[in-house]
């Protein structure tokens, strides 16, 4: 505080005088904020042991987590190597299918005694497969497992990524997979970036065909089924890819946008007549005003989850409980916003309309409404852009659509690929609505809203 | 129409004057067909909306009709002061030891005698989730929002970024966030604290940075005079003005928060909602009429104190505007 410039007391005084409320502060305006804060802290202390955070933290199964998020943008095949009493092995695919029965697959390859050959990468990370040995290339050098009745066992000495776990050997090649090499079989996961079969399943005829063939396909070359051109053929496969499921998600993702569309577009229906009801300057009726607000507040405090449970129980799963549920909860609310905005009016336009002589319902229409229409599309947008992100949980409860969808998929614990497919659905469809909303609203009311 | 009209009225016009009613007619005209075919387009879309949902559910609307009102009349409980028994964990006079009179053996003992009741013990959980994410989303999203406010960081690439993850975390499915954490961490009330915290970041952030540009740069011109750093800038020029906003917002989305976090709850998040879809699942009336109650009068509550402070801390401004995006 050395350079600090020096004040003489009397210009002091004068500051002091001047402005008492900068020097003087009230105790609350000084320590308000900390002592707000300290009693958030000591708030979140509480919570973070009251719903024990830390344990579950470090019970966490965080191992699983890394596996989880690499299905995000990843995919594995795991085929089973199964011991044959006859000295050979054979290869057993699990039910999701990402190979056809013959197909060629580069990395897993038979050898000439009757055994497998699987690579990770490269030649020099790989597991050639006997029944009675099993050879584990890690960086080319070799460690030899012995298989017997009752263990497999590996080599002293071996690297961190091979680990002797009880009777059985885990082999990890990182992101490229990893092997369970046990005494009847090795089971193999082998990982790959990008989604297995996304555009067509094994079925199809277009599997494995790279773009370029796909684009000549579609546009020049000869037709496969005679009946139909190759690109409606395409779609047809597209949509119908068993893996996959497109049509069903697409059509579960249309339900849950109309869920949104409807519940709100019929909530601003019945709202805007009902919003004039409630306004204390439309109609001068105390007891009407005063019981449609009630009424609002009542459907708005009925939560969406109560409606879309009930519902769902009446109508069973699908769209209508969740229209049904956005509808009820978005009435109270869009007519409680609807009613504010009409008490806001000026009065100046329906006294001028009224001085030539209108009826009450020209007089609504002329003088009150050019005023509210704007605000009241602006408000119906904002909820229909809420409501189409809320759509997706509503039908996680049971109102259907692509919530549940993902519920279900979530359940299994491996269609996370999927997961990842669908909410990328979800996040272009809320951007697109978003966009389109605003670009209405600006147009509407000017960019300031 | 209550404009001039020159057939009817007394008056004639010059050949400027008819010009421009042509002209002002020709508007009129042009704005009824817009709207016309708005409405239709509404109309049509409405109707195969309609006619789509009907398809797609599993009860068709007319059929299930009769059914809602045999629902409503079947699903009461068997005394008004059951649904009051089931909400303090009283015991039942109709108890014959199936879960559905069964109101007393989930109490949770504080002391030997005092207990706190189970519906709401699990509303308070559920509660105190929407607190904790509305706490720690809005100290993130006030962290965040001033890194994607024009006025203060320009048009670059730090607002770019900071926007674009405001908008996924707000647009990104809570349910999955709480499924994928429920699947690491196991059931329990983090995983919905997460997917809610998550979502309140993405929606308090850009209703934050909203304001952020539209404060007064004149405080900052003037702390940038005396040679204020940014931190300084934003800190004394910035968030003075910002704050009582910020705070509303912050009321509002706690408001909205609890609602998510019974539906959360719902789907595997633990609390409230969870108990009620399995009342209302295995017909438990009682249960369900007591939990609906709690939810309601809790929830009118909130708003009601939160519309209170709100008054008390930026006047009547409305702000109800902007719901959706919050």
């Amino acid at each position: 505080m050395a350079t600090a410039p020096a004040i003489s007391t009397s210009e002091r005084e004068r500051l002091l005088a001047t402005f008492p409320d900068v020097f003087q502060r009230s105790f609350m305006q000084r320590f308000g904020l900390a002592i707000g804060a300290t009693l958030t802290l000591i708030y979140l202390t509480i919570c973070f042991f009251a719903f024990n955070v830390g344990p579950a933290f470090m019970e966490g199964r965080w191992d699983r987590a890394a596996i989880y998020l690499q299905d995000w943008y990843s995919w594995r095949a795991q085929p089973r190597l199964r011991f044959e009493s006859d000295g050979t092995v054979r290869v057993q695919w699990s039910s999701r299918g990402q190979y056809p029965a013959d197909a060629y697959i580069f990395w897993l390859q038979p050898m000439q005694d009757g055994g497998y050959s699987v690579t990770y990468g490269s030649e020099r990370d790989r597991i050639d497969v006997t029944p009675s040995l099993v050879q584990i290339y890690v960086n080319g050098e070799a460690w030899p497992v012995t298989i017997t009745a009752d263990a497999a066992t590996a080599p002293p000495g071996v690297p961190p990524s091979i680990v002797q776990d009880g009777n059985k050997v885990i082999v990890d090649y990182g992101f490229q997979g990893s092997a369970e090499i046990r005494t009847n079989q090795v089971f193999v996961q082998r990982r790959f970036l990008g989604w297995a079969n996304f555009l067509f399943d094994t079925q199809s005829v277009f599997w494995g065909k790279s773009y370029g063939e796909l684009l000549a396909l579609a546009i020049y070359q000869p037709r496969i089924d005679p009946e139909r051109s190759n690109l409606s053929y395409m779609v047809d496969d597209f949509l119908g890819n068993k893996v996959w499921q497109h049509a069903d998600i697409l059509s579960k993702l249309l339900q849950t946008i109309v869920m949104a569309f409807v519940g709100t577009l019929m909530a601003t229906v019945v709202a805007f007549p009902l919003a004039f009801v409630a306004a204390r300057n439309i109609t001068r009726n105390r007891v009407a005003n005063w019981g449609m607000k009630r009424f609002f507040d009542f459907l708005r405090s009925i939560d969406m989850l109560i409606w879309a449970l009930l519902f769902t129980r009446s109508f069973g799963p699908g769209p209508i409980p969740g229209i049904a549920a956005i509808f009820f909860t978005d009435s109270g609310a869009l007519g409680k916003v609807y009613a504010e905005a009409l008490e806001n009016v000026d009065d100046r336009q329906r006294e001028g309309v009224k001085s030539v002589g209108a009826s009450p319902a020209v007089v609504q229409r002329y003088g009150v409404v050019p005023q509210v229409l704007p605000v009241f599309i602006s408000q119906s947008l904002y909820f229909w852009e809420s409501n189409t992100r809320s759509a997706t949980i509503i039908g996680a409860v049971g109102a259907g659509g692509i919530g549940l969808k993902l519920l279900e998929a979530m359940g299994t614990n491996a269609d996370w690929d999927k997961v990842a497919y669908m909410v990328l659905l979800i996040l272009l469809v809320v951007f697109l609505f978003d966009n389109i909303s605003t670009a209405i609203r600006q147009r509407l009311v000017g960019p300031q809203h | 129409m209550t404009y001039f009209d020159a057939t009817h009225g007394g008056g004639t016009l010059g050949p400027g004057g008819s010009l421009m009613l042509q002209h002002y007619r020709q508007q009129i005209a042009r704005r009824r067909v817009y709207t016309g075919i708005a409405i239709v387009v509404f109309l049509v879309a409405l109707v195969a909306s309609l006619n789509f949902a009907n398809q797609a559910n599993s009860g068709k609307f007319f059929e299930r009709l009769p059914y809602l009102f045999d629902f409503i009349t079947h699903f009461v409980p068997d005394s008004p002061m059951d649904i009051f028994r089931a909400m303090f964990d009283l015991p039942s006079p109709y108890a014959d030891g199936s879960q559905k009179y069964d109101f007393t053996s989930q109490r949770h003992y504080i002391t030997d005698s005092f207990y706190i009741p189970h519906f709401i013990y699990q509303l308070i959980i559920t509660i105190n989730i929407a607190l904790v994410a509305t706490i720690i989303g809005a100290t993130l999203g006030f962290l965040l929002c001033f890194f994607a406010a024009t006025n203060l960081v320009g048009a670059g690439l730090v607002r770019w970024f900071t926007r674009r993850v405001m908008e996924i975390m707000r647009a990104f499915p809570e349910i999955v966030i709480a499924g994928l954490l429920t699947a690491i961490l196991s059931i329990g009330p983090i995983a919905a604290i997460i997917a809610i915290t998550v979502h309140t970041i993405g929606a308090l952030g850009k209703l934050f940075f909203e304001v952020v540009e539209n404060s007064d740069m004149k405080p900052d011109e003037g702390l940038r005079a005396v040679g204020a750093t940014w931190v300084e800038r934003v800190r004394f020029g910035i968030v003075p003005q910002v704050l009582p906003n910020f705070v509303s917002y912050t009321l509002l989305r706690a408001e909205i928060n609890v609602r998510a976090s019974t539906i959360i709850g719902a789907v595997g998040g633990g609390g409230i909602g969870e108990v009620f879809r399995l009342a209302i699942g295995n017909n438990h009336a009682a249960k369900t009429y007591a939990i609906i109650i709690l939810l309601f009068v809790s929830i009118v509550a909130i708003d009601q104190f939160s519309a209170w402070l709100r008054r008390r801390l930026v006047g009547h401004q409305s702000f109800e505007f902007g719901r959706g995006a919050a």
